[in-house]
């Protein structure tokens, strides 16, 4: 199995793979606290669901590098979803369902109508699902996602201490003088560079598994913020690098196989957690 | 010397006043507190006092030397709080965020200062410990201290006691009314009259009637006896 294993080590492509997972399985869960406790994680949803019909255009309109594509308009619609939250009008999370459910049909709708592909299920289930998108990267992908990936992390260190004041009070950091707008843009945008970062590695579906999971794994055994956001980065790119070694080995599908080891880990968490709470 | 004037204020949403004509002013030291039945609009006006509302009518002006973010807002406390996972100390720190505006990191300084504030606040042999495995108590002397990063001259708290049992209320109050004597100015919405007769300097009561004095001008105006005449059993 090591021999295999070595093997498969030496090939690029699998190489390629390695190093973007563990670099968006890092970023994914930096904001993943943050997303679960402002109650953003059905944006990271309804954001995933626009970055596939974004996908099914590029697709369908035959541009060579989808993501110069998928990225704007996912930072837009990021954007846009932002503003109808603040909007009376139509609720946030209805305006999130509208937008997110229409980008999924329109896409298919569209994917159906105009595409040339013989294996169209199969192109969509690889939107969707992840399947071996990673394992097929050019070296200016890699370079792209490396870009990104690094990005996110010094903008996420940069702001750190903002994101936690934002985060745990926003009418306490509007009141001090932080421009608590601003900030929410900043982590939208984020969010939306990470979606289609993931998309890559688990497709659009798995998204949101990939940022919250670790984060809420973290949650159950750290009590600081800071306890929380290292582990979590941690336990993301483990499991991401597990992932892949077991979806090489095992020729499973890369992203779901995550996911897996993502599921796994929270269990394990919780059953530590429960442990401790019984020790003491 | 006025802090804080508020002339001719009319408060409301979307263009509704909730209300109207509202005229006071806040001295270095005072201790005001803000009365009034719920819907009253007591939180409307907090809200515009901190910024995060704008008036529909009137002017509010800050004294010589006050900038609108150096208010210590001790705010009601809210659904994600009660599992959000942070150490007292990272969450007392956090009230240093106006100070450094755009520096990204938290320097000695910021430290040294949240350090001095817990200490204040009794609170330093939590620093480590996670927020939400306090008591309410512990959490409301948290959120104090971090107010207490971000002023030195003015506290807006907002219930300071909703949900505190007896023992722990009175606590917190002497706590603040020792804040004061130490020179900070305090504006308190409170639906606890007594309380409010008691450690108060001047008293902002509003509703259907505005009343704005000293305590013992409030004491004495006839707005002040209907109300305490029909609260007073359960209040006094």
């Amino acid at each position: 199995m090591i021999d295999t294993l070595r093997q498969y080590l030496n090939i690029p492509f699998v190489q390629y793979a390695m190093i973007v997972g563990i670099l968006i399985a890092l970023c994914s869960s930096l904001l993943g606290v943050t997303l679960v406790l402002k109650r953003f994680s059905f944006i990271g949803d309804g954001l995933s669901h626009v970055a596939f019909g974004a996908m099914a255009i590029a697709g369908v309109l035959h541009l060579t590098d989808e993501m110069l594509f998928v990225l704007p308009v996912t930072v837009l619609c990021a954007i846009l979803l932002l503003r109808t939250g603040q909007n009376t009008k139509i609720k946030g999370d209805a305006a999130v369902a509208m937008i997110s459910v229409g980008a999924l049909a329109m896409g298919y709708l569209l994917l159906n109508l105009f595409s040339a592909s013989a294996n169209l299920s199969g192109d969509v289930c690889s939107t969707l699902f992840g399947s071996t998108s990673i394992m097929t990267l050019t070296k200016a992908e890699v370079w792209l996602c490396a870009g990104l990936s690094s990005a996110v992390v010094v903008i996420f260190l940069l702001f750190y201490n903002k994101i936690f004041a934002v985060t745990f009070d926003e009418d306490f950091a509007r009141a001090s003088g932080t421009r608590v707008e601003a900030y929410n843009l900043l982590i939208a945008v984020v969010i939306a560079v990470i979606i289609v970062l993931a998309m890559n590695l688990v497709g659009s579906l798995l998204i949101s598994a990939l940022i919250i999971f670790p984060a809420m794994s973290a949650m159950r055994l750290f009590r600081s913020f800071r306890g929380v956001t290292i582990c979590s980065a941690a336990l993301s790119v483990a499991c991401a690098l597990l992932g892949i070694l077991i979806s090489i080995l095992g020729g499973t599908p890369v992203g779901s196989t995550i996911v897996a080891v993502d599921i796994a880990a929270f269990l394990i968490f919780s059953v530590i957690a429960w442990l401790m709470r019984k020790v003491r | 010397m006025a802090q804080l004037q508020c002339k001719d204020l009319s408060l409301g949403y979307e263009g509704r006043a909730v209300l109207s004509g509202l005229t006071f002013s806040v001295n270095d030291g005072d201790y005001l507190c803000i009365v009034g039945e719920n819907g009253s609009g007591k939180s409307t006006l907090m809200k515009t006092i901190l910024g995060l509302m704008k008036p529909l009518g009137g002017t509010i002006q800050w004294g010589e030397g006050m900038r609108e973010n150096e208010i210590g807002y001790l705010p009601q406390q809210t659904a994600v709080q009660k599992d959000f996972p942070a150490t007292v100390q990272e969450i007392v720190l956090s009230g240093c965020q106006g100070r450094i505006s755009r520096r990204p990191f938290y320097g000695k300084e910021e430290k040294a200062l949240a350090r001095k504030n817990m200490e204040k606040m009794g609170i330093t042999a939590f620093a480590r410990r996670c927020y939400r495995e306090l008591s309410g108590g512990q959490q409301q002397r948290v959120l104090l201290a971090r107010a207490l990063c971000a002023t030195q001259k003015l506290l807006l708290l907002d219930e300071p006691v909703s949900g505190l049992d007896p023992k722990v209320t009175a606590e917190m109050y002497d706590l603040i009314q020792r804040l004061n004597r130490e020179g900070v100015t305090v504006i308190m919405i409170s639906h606890d009259f007594s309380a409010a007769l008691r450690y108060a300097s001047h008293i902002l009561h509003v509703g259907h009637e505005v009343f704005f004095g000293t305590v013992e001008a409030y004491k004495s105006s006839p707005m002040a006896k209907r109300f305490l005449d029909t609260e007073g059993g359960e209040n006094a």
